[in-house]
């Protein structure tokens, strides 16, 4: 491994802070393995969604029943216009040392994910306002569960940043703080591609199928 | 650390990794707006809708890991790489390996 | 009180659920819990050792002293779960034709917890301790990445043997068996706090077991010393990282299963039920998802330390180093696409069936090549038979007939045949024992000397090695044959007076088994006595050829003076062998090493607080041990000031004590290494 030519993928400090960027690398690589752990989690629940969608019905709601893609494209823009934030949140703490500039980007981001997890909310509430409870059937309990699942995932992603803005603002931008905000900007990035694939299998499939 | 020497393509600029987040933003917004037009017009049979659909999800991922979370070809990103397409595989075998046994112990059930 | 009140402050929990309990065997097992603990604490107190223990061990982030602490964490357990498995076969000897000594309720409590304690309560953190130790040794690295995780992973271990322990105490364990499967875990069928102990206890360790993963592979990316190309890494290392790698991928699968379990029993879902659209069988599918290569993860560490103690006690280098590392990792990646063979009978196609068996016998190919070079290790090489290399030879043996009885299990109609019946039973618990539980003991001997600075008694070493060989023969060699006869696992009563012969036999073998853990004790005790006498405070008393020997027994905190730096795979057996092994560096410099903290043992109590309340539905003990659990995360990133720095004058002082010792310290050949003389100066080889 010649030290130093491991430039970490995109979210880094590179040159900016060279020491920083060192200690950087192990820790980026171990948040990554998280990740990959984190996405089979994910890959599981999505698998057992697709088995349970089609038998686990249970002569209740089917998929195309409980779709509103009109809340789920909603949704998506919100998901990944944050992601656009959160990209311009890791060039703001790579490149700028005052903390001014991230902390706008991250309090976008942070409007962003609270209004996605408010429609959430809105989706869940109106489904169990029909009736199509998680407990009625198999299926139900896929779905309640994938999403929520995602949606427990943004709000501890949201409580993260909130305990470091509150750090940012008591300490200034110090490298520690720096590594952890590449690390949430990582765990926002996943969550998003995990969106997309359940908006394509569990919202567009049951639309289309 | 230093920079003179990366090739250029490893070189860090502000400029261009903003043009790359920026890409990222509008690929995943076309695909996904393609996406949706083929959910709602249904243009194809279901089948390959369906193929279809998966497949646009699978170039959006690949796109946002790319644009986003800069995992690519490049020399300095194989751990990472290698790391996500382990995963890949492994997510792979047992998503697909998980939803033949299903259906298929369904479809001997009925 | 009024029940409403009594529910909202103690749940479920009800005087009724303390002991005594119903039944004898059970009230006194809880008394020997309870007993053992009141022990502990008492010669804790009249020792005045507590403030030693926080000093030194319970708040240490040291990758050394962590790895000590699960090791007594899994030798404890194993106590336990021996203890099961001897009521067990007592239990199935008395009962042909007759009711035994324990009920069949307690029966499979009893096959329940031995299965959950030895592979996630023993086996997991023997692994997770022998690799904590060892491998940062072998990379020259002076910790792990991730200190502070480390120790999180050990107290979450440790919260989750914790439950197992109250169970014994407080009500009812589960009766589903290791593997949990519903519908019979569910509310309908187990209504009580039994399930819900296993779901929680299993996912303390799982959520452990993933953060270890985690840090043991970025280790070994990250942190290797200069020269240490990952090819030159010794073999243990490898089988380390593939064990981190189907940790990191093998876990979810796990946790999704019990918890979608959990939401089943807590919230009503119908993933596993019987009606509204549940499919238990996708419940065997996620179990085993994580159940194969969960057996990988316990097995490759032990293929680590075989490779080691065969080429080190037959003085040769390891034969086809470069086949072993690729077997090993075939292994691991085949190793997730057999996991159907567990349940063949589940009723899917044949074709299905044939694709998965054929996987799984593919497996027997890296793993043959791996028994034929450490045969080839062995071959013309200078073999001594301490007691380390004697486990290796029942394990060369024992694992081809294990192996072999898995192909055959391969088949799906011989599967078919034999599907939960002794014969499987007998053909994992042969690949368990002398795979794993043997390669964790022999590791431990090892390792030991490193770890403590004297050996372990050999003749000891030599009856505990015939007890448990011999014991593991009569145990389980008439497993196999009770299984072609019929007899199923996991029964309690049997009517078949064919069965009587072999399951006493099986009996006796369990019996010899004890005996052979009570000869690890004897070993342990004689062998401090008598430390000074085995004392190899030079650190390299086995010839050994990887960079752990090349340091202190023990070794210091940080590791390494200076980090080596190395050009070959051999480089402490070139250094022996050029006569420069003990020499000083040119220079030394400060070593920051972490400061200990409590946080970590904290999260393991709020852990253990959390899983305990969920399993009596005290909501609020519940959200409060989660908060704790995530307060002390929170807390950690506030503290600053999380490294200590060793001073390089006090380095350079300890370092050249060292060295003085080894110049001063007469060279012994490999065949004198058992006797006195042995201070753990090996010879330089030749
Ligand atoms: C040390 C000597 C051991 C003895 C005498 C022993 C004995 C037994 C017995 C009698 C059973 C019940 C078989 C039945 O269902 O009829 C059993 C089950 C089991 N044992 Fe062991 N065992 C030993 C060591 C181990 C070790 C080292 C492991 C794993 C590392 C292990 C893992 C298991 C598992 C997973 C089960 C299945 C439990 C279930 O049915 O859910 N055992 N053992
Ligand atoms: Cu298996």
């Amino acid at each position: 491994m010649s030290a130093g030519k491991n430039l970490h993928p995109g979210i880094n400090l590179g040159h900016s802070d060279p020491a920083g960027h060192h200690q950087a690398e192990p820790v980026m690589f171990g948040f990554w393995i998280f990740l990959m752990s984190d996405l089979v989690l994910f890959a599981l629940l999505l698998a057992t969604y697709s088995a349970m969608s089609v038998h686990g019905v249970a002569g209740g709601p089917e998929p195309r029943d409980v779709t509103d893609l009109a809340s789920a494209g909603i949704e998506t823009a919100l998901l990944l216009l944050s992601s656009f934030t959160i990209g311009m949140a890791s060039l703001a703490n790579k490149y700028h040392d005052d903390g001014r500039r991230l902390l706008q980007w991250l309090g976008l981001t942070a409007v962003l994910g609270i209004g996605f997890l408010a429609m959430e909310a809105r989706d869940f509430a109106s489904l169990i306002a029909e009736g199509a409870v998680p407990q009625r059937s198999g299926f139900l309990s896929a779905h309640f569960t994938l999403l929520g699942c995602h949606a427990l995932h943004v709000a501890a992603g949201l409580l993260w940043m909130a305990v470091l803005v509150l750090q940012l603002m008591a300490t200034g931008l110090e490298r520690a703080l720096r590594l952890r905000f590449m690390r949430l900007a990582l765990f926002w990035h996943m969550l998003d591609i995990v969106w997309v694939a359940i908006l394509t299998f569990v919202f567009l499939y049951g639309a289309a199928g | 650390m230093n920079d003179e020497d990366l090739p250029q393509s490893e070189r860090e600029d502000p400029r261009r990794e903003f043009r790359h987040i920026l890409m990222g933003l509008a690929s995943a917004s076309v695909l996904t707006a393609l996406a949706f037009f083929l959910a709602v017009a249904k243009p194809l049979a279901t089948g390959w809708l369906l193929a279809a659909l998966g497949g646009l999800a699978l170039v959006q991922i690949a796109a946002q890991f790319r644009f986003f979370l800069h995992v690519d070809l490049k020399k300095s990103h194989r751990d990472d790489l290698q790391l996500v397409l382990f995963a890949g595989l492994v997510i792979a075998l047992m998503v697909g390996g998980s939803i033949w046994i299903l259906f298929n112990q369904h479809a001997r059930m009925g | 009180m009024s029940e409403e009140l009594l529910y909202w402050l103690a749940g479920d929990l009800r005087w009724s659920d303390f002991p005594p309990k119903a039944d004898m065997i059970a009230t006194i097992a809880a008394l020997i819990v309870v007993a053992g603990a009141i022990g502990v604490v008492a010669t804790l107190t009249i020792a005045r050792r507590w403030r030693w223990l926080f000093d030194n061990w319970l708040s240490s982030l040291d990758h050394k002293k962590i790895g000590i602490m699960y090791m007594v964490l899994a030798f404890v357990m194993l106590l336990r779960a021996v203890i099961e498995a001897v009521l067990m076969r007592i239990q199935q000897a008395l009962s042909v034709n007759a009711q035994g000594v324990v009920s069949a309720d307690h029966f499979a409590q009893l096959f329940s917890t031995h299965g959950t304690i030895m592979i996630f309560f023993v086996a997991m953190p023997f692994i997770s301790g022998l690799i904590n130790y060892v491998m940062p040794l072998q990379i020259g690295a002076r910790d792990l990445t991730f200190p502070f995780m480390n120790a999180v992973g050990l107290w979450l271990s440790a919260a989750g043997a914790a439950i197992l322990m109250a169970s014994l105490v407080i009500g009812e364990f589960s009766t589903g068996g290791w593997s949990g499967y519903p519908p019979f875990t569910e509310l309908a069928y187990s209504p009580g706090e039994g399930v819900d102990y296993w779901i929680w206890a299993v996912t303390l360790s799982s959520i452990g077991t993933t953060l270890t993963g985690i840090n043991f592979a970025t280790t070994i990316y990250k942190e290797r010393c200069e020269g240490m190309h990952l090819f030159r890494m010794p073999l243990f290392c490898w089988t380390s990282l593939c064990t981190a790698i189907l940790m990191i991928f093998a876990m979810p699968p796990l946790t999704v299963a019990t918890a979608l379990l959990a939401l089943d029993r807590y919230a009503g879902f119908h993933f596993f039920t019987n009606g509204a659209g549940g499919n238990m069988m996708n419940y065997a599918n996620l179990f085993w998802l994580f159940g194969h290569p969960e057996v990988y993860i316990l097995i490759l560490p032990a293929f680590g330390v075989w490779s080691e103690v065969i080429s080190t006690f037959s003085g040769k280098r390891l034969y086809g180093y470069a086949s072993m590392v690729f077997a090993v990792m075939c292994i691991a990646v085949l190793s997730f696409t057999v996991w159907l063979h567990h349940f063949f009978t589940m009723g899917q196609s044949t074709n299905v069936n044939a694709v998965f068996g054929i996987a799984t016998m593919l497996i027997g190919i890296p793993t043959g090549v791996k028994v034929y070079d450490w045969l080839l290790t062995m071959y013309r090489g200078r073999i001594r038979l301490t007691a380390p290399m004697l486990f290796a030879m029942t394990f060369l043996l024992c694992f081809v007939i294990g192996g072999l009885t898995g192909i055959i299990l391969a088949n799906p109609p011989v599967d078919f045949q034999v599907h939960n019946s002794l014969f499987l039973v007998a053909h994992f618990h042969n690949m368990l024992i002398p795979g794993t539980l043997f390669g964790m003991i022999a590791g431990y001997m090892f390792w030991f000397p490193k770890a403590f600075g004297f050996r372990l008694d050999e003749r000891w070493g030599r009856i505990a090695w015939a007890c448990w060989s011999g014991g593991f023969l009569a145990a389980f060699m008439p497993l196999y044959w009770l299984g072609l006869m019929g007899m199923m696992r996991r029964t309690a009563i049997s009517f078949e007076a064919a069965y009587q012969p072999w399951l006493n036999a099986a009996w006796a073998g369990a019996a010899l088994i004890v005996c052979g853990i009570v000869a690890l004790g004897i070993q342990l005790v004689v062998s401090v006595r008598r430390r000074s006498d085995l004392a190899v405070p030079v650190g390299d008393p086995w010839d050994g050829h990887s960079l752990e020997w090349w340091t202190p027994a023990p070794p210091p905190e940080y590791n390494f003076a200076r980090r080596p730096r190395i050009e070959d795979t051999e480089a402490f057996t070139n250094a022996k062998r050029d006569g420069r092994a003990y020499h000083a560096p040119p220079s030394y410099e400060d070593i920051e090493v972490p400061r200990n903290t409590l946080i970590p043992a904290g999260i393991g109590a709020a852990g253990f607080v959390c899983a305990f309340a969920l399993s009596w539905h005290i909501w609020w003990a519940a959200l409060l041990g989660l908060a704790a659990m995530w307060a002390g995360v929170v807390l950690r990133s506030l503290q600053g000031d999380t490294e200590r720095v060793i001073p390089a004058a006090e380095v350079q002082r300890q370092n050249e004590a060292w060295l003085d010792c080894a110049r001063q310290t007469a060279p012994v050949t490999r065949f004198a290494e058992v006797e006195r003389i042995n201070r753990g100066r090996a010879m330089e080889t030749t």
